[in-house]
C-alpha cells in the first residue's frame, strides 16, 4: 500500500517537475534512488543520459551536440537528460546561471551523492569515474550502451539513429 | 596427406587469428587490477630529475598518484595528497605524483605548469611527467585523482594493493566520513591485507593525445 503510495506521490512529483521545466529551466537536485528509477524507465523510449558538471571542459563541450539532439528529437520518442555532478552546494552559484546563460532545454538533473563509490558501481560496473560518460537505454527494447569519455556529434548522431524506436 | 592439410590449414588460421587480436589495441578495462605487479618508471620530475620506484631503497610501497593541474577535483585533493604523503612516507609508503595529461590536450597541465604548481604548493613528493602516456596506459588510470598503492615484494617488484579515490568528498574535506586510501595504507602498514582493495569517485578524464 505505502509502496504504491510512495510511487504515486513520485509520478505526481515527476509530471509536475516536467511541468515547471516546461516554462523556466529547473534543476532538481535528485538522489541515487532516482537516478535508479531513471535508469529503469520501463517505457519504449530511447533514453540518453549523459554525466557532466560545469568544471568538466569536455562535457561543456560536446553539450551543443546533446542540445541540438533534444530539440531535434523534440516529437519524437527520444529523451536527452543531462546529469550535473557538480556539489550541490554550488547549484546556485555555478550551475543554475551555467544553465540560464546556456539557454539550456534538456531536462536537467544534479546527482547530489558525494560518494561516488556507494553509487557508481551501482549504476554502471564498467564505469571508472571520469566523466564526461553516456548512457543510452530503452529497456521496453533491452537496449544499452555505455560510452566513458567525450563524444563526437556524428556519433551521438549515429547513436540515436541505431536505438531510436 | 589431404587429410593431414585440413588440421594444418586451421591451425595456421587460429595463428593467424591469434597475432591479430593481440594486435588489437588495448581495451577500456585494460591496465592494473589489484594483485597484478606493476611496473617500475623512469618520469621527469619537476626539478629536472628522474625518478624510478627502484631508487627508493628503503620504501615498503608507494601511492602512485595520477593527478593534474587543472582538473578541479585534482585541485581540491591537492593538500589532502600532501597530507597522505607526509602521514605514510615515515611509514615507508611516500607519494609519487604522475601527471598523464597530454599538453595539447590540455595546455595548463605542460612541464612548466606543473613546476609552477608544485612550488606554489611546496610538494613535499615528486611530480613527474608522463609525456607520452606509457605508463599511465600500463596502469589503466582514466581519471585525475586515480590512486594506485604498490607494495614492495621480496624479490623487489611492485604488487597493486589498492586503486581507487582518496575519500568520501571531494568537495568538503571537513565532511569527509570514510578515508579510502587512509584506510588501506593503514591496513597495509599494520601488515593486513587490504579490506577494500577498489573504489570509485567522479573525476576528470585522462586527456589522451590524439593519434
Amino acid at each position: 500500500m505505502t509502496v504504491y503510495l510512495k510511487q504515486l506521490i513520485l509520478l505526481l512529483a515527476t509530471g509536475l517537475l516536467t511541468c515547471t521545466a516546461a516554462q523556466a529551466q529547473t534543476v532538481p537536485t535528485i538522489k541515487f534512488d532516482q537516478l535508479q528509477e531513471l535508469r529503469q524507465a520501463p517505457h519504449d523510449t530511447l533514453y540518453v543520459v549523459n554525466f557532466w558538471a560545469t568544471w568538466c571542459k569536455p562535457c561543456i563541450k560536446e553539450m551543443p551536440y546533446f542540445e541540438a539532439a533534444n530539440a531535434k528529437y523534440k516529437d519524437q520518442p527520444v529523451r536527452v537528460i543531462l546529469v550535473s555532478m557538480d556539489a550541490v552546494q554550488d547549484k546556485e552559484k555555478r550551475v543554475l546561471p551555467f544553465v540560464q546563460k546556456r539557454k539550456l532545454q534538456s531536462r536537467l538533473y544534479l546527482l547530489d551523492e558525494p560518494d561516488g563509490n556507494t553509487w557508481i558501481d551501482r549504476i554502471e560496473p564498467k564505469w571508472s569515474g571520469a566523466i564526461p560518460a553516456t548512457m543510452f537505454f530503452n529497456n521496453k527494447r533491452g537496449q544499452y550502451e555505455f560510452i566513458e569519455r567525450e563524444i563526437s556529434e556524428k556519433e551521438l548522431q549515429e547513436l540515436i539513429t541505431k536505438y531510436k524506436p | 596427406m589431404k587429410n593431414n592439410r585440413i588440421p594444418f590449414l586451421y591451425m595456421a588460421c587460429l595463428l593467424v587469428v591469434g597475432v591479430l587480436m593481440a594486435a588489437v589495441p588495448a581495451s577500456d578495462n585494460s591496465g592494473y587490477q589489484v594483485g597484478d605487479t606493476a611496473r617500475d618508471f623512469k618520469l621527469k620530475n619537476v626539478d629536472g630529475k628522474m625518478i624510478s620506484m627502484a631508487d627508493y631503497k628503503d620504501a615498503k610501497g608507494f601511492i602512485v598518484t595520477f593527478t593534474c593541474n587543472t582538473c578541479p577535483y585534482s585541485v581540491a585533493y591537492e593538500d589532502r595528497i600532501i597530507n597522505l604523503h607526509n602521514k605514510y612516507a615515515p611509514k615507508g609508503y611516500p607519494v609519487i605524483a604522475i601527471n598523464p595529461n597530454d599538453v595539447k590536450a590540455s595546455p595548463k597541465d605542460s612541464y612548466k605548469h606543473m613546476q609552477v604548481r608544485a612550488k606554489e604548493k611546496k610538494f613535499p613528493f615528486p611530480y613527474v611527467y608522463d609525456e607520452t602516456q606509457e605508463i599511465t596506459k600500463a596502469y589503466g588510470a582514466t581519471r585525475t585523482p586515480h590512486l594506485y598503492v604498490v607494495q614492495k615484494q621480496k624479490d623487489g617488484s611492485f604488487k597493486v594493493a589498492y586503486i581507487g579515490t582518496i575519500d568520501d568528498n571531494s568537495r568538503e574535506p571537513e565532511k569527509v566520513q570514510k578515508k579510502y586510501a587512509e584506510a588501506a595504507l593503514d591496513e597495509l602498514v599494520a601488515g593486513k591485507a587490504v579490506s577494500q582493495p577498489n573504489t570509485k569517485a567522479i573525476g576528470c578524464t585522462i586527456k589522451w593525445r590524439e593519434a
